[in-house]
Formats: C-alpha cells, structure tokens, sequence
C-alpha cells in the first residue's frame, strides 16, 4: 500500500491522472489510515467508504476509458459535519439534529469537488452547531490535536482542523462565522481560507449566523488551498447571499510574488493581548515579508464586540425553540450562551448592525494604502484539552470566547483571509487580510512566504 | 452599575417571557454570559453614531 498520507492535492490528482497509481488504491489507502489514526485523533464521525469506493472506481473506469479526468480526480477530502452529505443526517455537532432524516443531497460545494473527481470520504467532528473555538464536543468527544493529542484542535471545525494536520485527509472544508476556519487552522498547523462574505455558496450547510457564515478549506499547502478554492467558485442561486459574480480562479497567480504589494502589520488591538508565541509568529511573517509599516485598524475592540452581539442573538434566534423543547440535550457550553443570546435586547443588536457598517467603511479606508494586513490569528497556541483559562498580558482570561478575538473582527465585515501556519514545538497561525474579493493577493502572499521557507505545515509526530 | 441581582431579575423574568427553562445548576453561567454580553453592549452603544447611520445587516463590496 503506498503511502499517501503526507501527499499534496495536486501530487495526488498528477499520480491518477497519468496512471502512476488509481483511484482505488488512493481511497483504499486513505481509509486504513482513518482507521488507523481516527480513535485518537477523532475527526472523522462518519466514513462514507462505499460511496468513496464507487467513486473511485468510476474515476478509474473513466480513465481506462480513456476519458479526460477532473483537475482533481482522485483526491480525497472530508467536510464539517454541518454539510449536507446526502444518506446522512446533517449533525451539526449536536446531539438533536442527528435525529432528523438523511440529507437527499449533497451541499453544492461537495457536488462541485466531486464533479472535479475529488472523492468525499466523509463527515468531520465539530463545536455544537459551530458556536465554539475549541474543537470540543460533549456528545462526540474532542477533536485531539495531531501535534499534541492532550491540546485543542481549536474549532468550530475542529475535525477538519485534526483531519488534515493528522494525514488523514489532504484537504477538509470547515465553516467560519468568527474565526472557525481559521483558529483551527492556527491551532493545528495548517493553510486555511476564509474568502470573501459571499464567495462561495453555502447551499445545503447548516446555518450559524446568516450574515456571518462563510465556508472554506483547509490545507497543508497553498497549491492545494487554492485547486479546491477554484473549484468551488461559482455563483449559486441556492444561496441567496452568494455573490452573482464571475469566478476569479487564483491557482495560475500563486507565484506572482509580492513585488508592488503594499503590506502592512495590524496595530493596537492586534498588538495586544497576545502569548509570547503569537507575537513571534507575527514577527516572523513580517521578517519573511520585510514588513516594517503599521497600521492601526480603529475601533476594534468594538468589531469584536459587535461581532459578539451579533452573533449571541442570531445564533439564539435560529436555536430558541430547540432551547424551549431540549434544553438538556445541548452541548452545556453551548446551551448557556444560547439561552443568554435570547435575552439580548433588539436595540443592541441593531446598534451593532449600524457600528458594522462604520467598521467596514473605516476598513475600507485602510485599503486605499494597503493591499493586505498582517494580524495574529490566535492570541496563544492550543490549549490543553478542557482548559478553561489562560494568560493573555498578565489577565487571566476565559479561553473559549477569547481564541478568537483576532478573527472576530475581520469576518464581521467579510474580509477574505489566509491564515499561514509558523512552525514550532506547537504550531500557531498568522492571519493575512485582503480586501473584499482579492483572496487572489492573500494567496499569493502565503505562497511566497511558503515558497521562502517562513511557514510550513509542519508533520506532526505519530503517538 | 449592573447587579447580579439585577442580572438574576432580568434572568428570570426573560425566561419566563421567552418559555424558556433555567435548571438551578446553569444559573451562574447564564449570568456570566449576560454580564459579558452586556458588556459587550455598553462597548458598541458608547461609540457615538449619528442617527442617521445606517446598518450593514450583510457584507457587500
């Protein structure tokens, strides 16, 4: 059996698309290892192994058939068990939607993957109905960090996050509404997009906070991020906040360096509240960039909080009637937020609706003399399973909401962001923030610090 | 300045409102949630807006 665990995307797709190995074999391969390595891990809650195999022998008659394959034919990916993946019950991490009928299809970015030949191998672990940035789970258990499987994966996406860093998959897709791609992303090592507010479609995902949700994937390089990125672009009348506008593939721009981009570092609030690590990991970056200008992004703290607001009450709205009828069957750390979110009066959420609009003009000022922002994506590397505090300058502080107040602010207004993973005893991630629709220069910007060596998705060791 | 006897007011006659059961043993975290929120609040209102700004209820470029 060969080894394919630690093979890129595109290696993969090159390998079945010249015959160097087939499909089958790739799948075969990919579900021993998720044998092997999901008791410890706990990524994946459901292999869909027929299904995988019956793609991949279809890829394999094709191609014996002498028929042109898709960009990514044979490459195997896993989703957040909030896609719809049709003959299983879309879980959302909870207990309560697992209940409910299969899915009769699949979310459009899976059709859209699999009609490029990528193969779907299954559902990952995620935070109760995504509102959570530990990756922890009270009905599934904790995703366990590959890097240290006593720490976080960080979540909400804390499968895809564990899936990919582990070798269990190339590439997973994950959901962010305040930092749940990349948060993961940072906490286990790896590349993550969060594109534009709009971007791609969200049809057949179960929702969050409709104004947040942004879905994405995840990584362990940039090539990778961005074949799977450009397949899933598209417009989608299915989702009505998907943007009617044309693709913009990125994959033949990587390599266009960083020459004339105006780069910045995030001041202020990014500069604060920050471990030792991440204040490395940003200093890194910028090192690796020749970044020296910095740039304050004004009233952040406020972003951040209206984020919050935002997110408490909306998540409530979506969530109140399961909150009446099943209260006890909720993850505990999700319940007590949700039942607080009911009770938040309308006129601080619309206050905060009309803040988000004065944040997004004041950041869109800062685009006029910048073409990306660097910021921390994590204020500290993970956290051991079940901690509940850390020290962020000198105050102890809760780590469940405070794992992601550098990412808050920047999906509050939609602003596409890579997060690049800086190699350590544990990983951390750097955010790298573009403005709206220019994940094509976020992109480009990771692939040369990892083409120069400054971030890498570092192997983890295997216990 | 908020209470938490005025959280545990607002808590209970919310609920009661709302339909919604408060077994005795998550009290102390859904007040932590509300002191939090409320807070968070306070951050938001404090920053002058006019009345004439307008909300952003989704991203658009």
């Amino acid at each position: 059996m060969p080894d394919i665990a630690w093979q890129s995307a595109t290696d993969i797709a090159a390998a079945v698309a010249t015959g160097k190995i087939n499909a089958t074999t790739v799948i075969q391969s990919t579900l021993v290892r998720i044998a092997a390595r999901n008791g410890v891990l706990n990524a994946f809650t459901d292999v869909t192994a027929a299904r995988a195999r019956a793609h991949a022998a279809r890829i394999d008659a094709a191609r014996a058939a002498g028929k042109k394959l898709g960009r990514l034919a044979g490459v195997p990916f896993a989703v957040k068990n909030l896609f719809d993946v049709a003959d299983l019950p879309t879980r959302a991490g909870s207990a309560i939607n697992r209940e409910n009928a299969s899915a009769t299809h699949d979310a459009t970015l899976i059709t859209r993957l699999e009609e490029a030949g990528a193969i779907l191998v299954g559902a990952l672990n995620m935070g109760e109905y995504a509102y959570d940035f530990t990756g922890e789970n009270s009905h599934d258990g904790p995703s366990r960090n590959p890097h240290d499987i006593t720490r976080m994966t960080g979540g909400s996406s804390g499968g895809s996050g564990g899936a990919v860093a582990g070798g269990l998959v190339p590439l997973a897709l994950g959901s962010d509404t305040n930092g749940s791609i990349r948060v993961p992303a940072s906490l286990c090592g790896l590349f993550g997009l969060k594109p534009t507010f709009g971007r791609l479609s969200r049809a057949g995902s179960f929702p969050f906070v409709s104004s947040l949700d942004h879905l994405g994937p995840l990584a362990r390089n940039v090539g990778d991020l961005a074949a799977f990125y450009d397949t899933m672009q598209g417009h989608d009348p299915e989702d009505p906040f998907c943007a009617n506008r044309p693709a913009a593939p990125v994959s033949s721009v990587l390599e266009a360096g960083i020459t004339g981009l105006r780069i910045a570092r995030a001041g202020d609030y990014f500069a604060k509240n920050l471990t030792p690590d991440a204040a490395r990991a940003v200093a890194h970056v910028c090192a690796g960039l020749g970044v020296t200008q910095e740039i304050i992004l004004p009233e952040s703290a406020r972003a951040r909080a209206a984020a919050y607001l935002i997110t408490t009450a909306e998540g409530a709205a979506l969530h109140l009637n399961r909150v009446r009828r099943r209260s006890t069957d909720f993850d505990p750390e999700v319940r007590d937020r949700l039942i607080a979110g009911a009770m938040v009066p309308a006129a601080m959420v619309i206050q905060a609706q009309k803040f988000r609009r004065w944040y997004q003009d004041a950041m869109q000022r800062a685009f006029a003399d910048v073409d990306a922002i660097i910021a921390p994506a994590t204020p500290a590397i993970a956290p051991l399973l079940g901690q509940k505090t850390f020290v962020l300058d000198g105050a102890e502080m809760l780590v469940r909401p405070n794992l992601g107040i550098f990412t808050q602010p920047i999906s509050f207004i939609g602003l596409p962001v890579v997060a690049v993973p800086v190699a350590g005893e544990m990983p951390i991630g750097v955010q790298i923030i573009a403005a709206p629709w220019r994940e094509d220069i976020a992109l480009r910007i990771a692939r040369y610090l990892e083409s120069n060596g400054t971030v890498v998705a570092q192997r983890p060791p295997e216990t | 300045m908020m209470t938490d006897s005025d959280l545990d007011i607002f808590m209970d006659a919310s609920a009661s409102v709302l339909g919604i059961t408060i077994q005795p043993e998550w009290r102390d975290a859904v007040r932590a949630n509300l002191a939090v929120t409320f807070r968070m609040a306070a951050l938001v209102h404090d920053f002058p807006l006019p009345d004439t700004a307008e909300p952003a209820a989704v991203f658009t470029a």
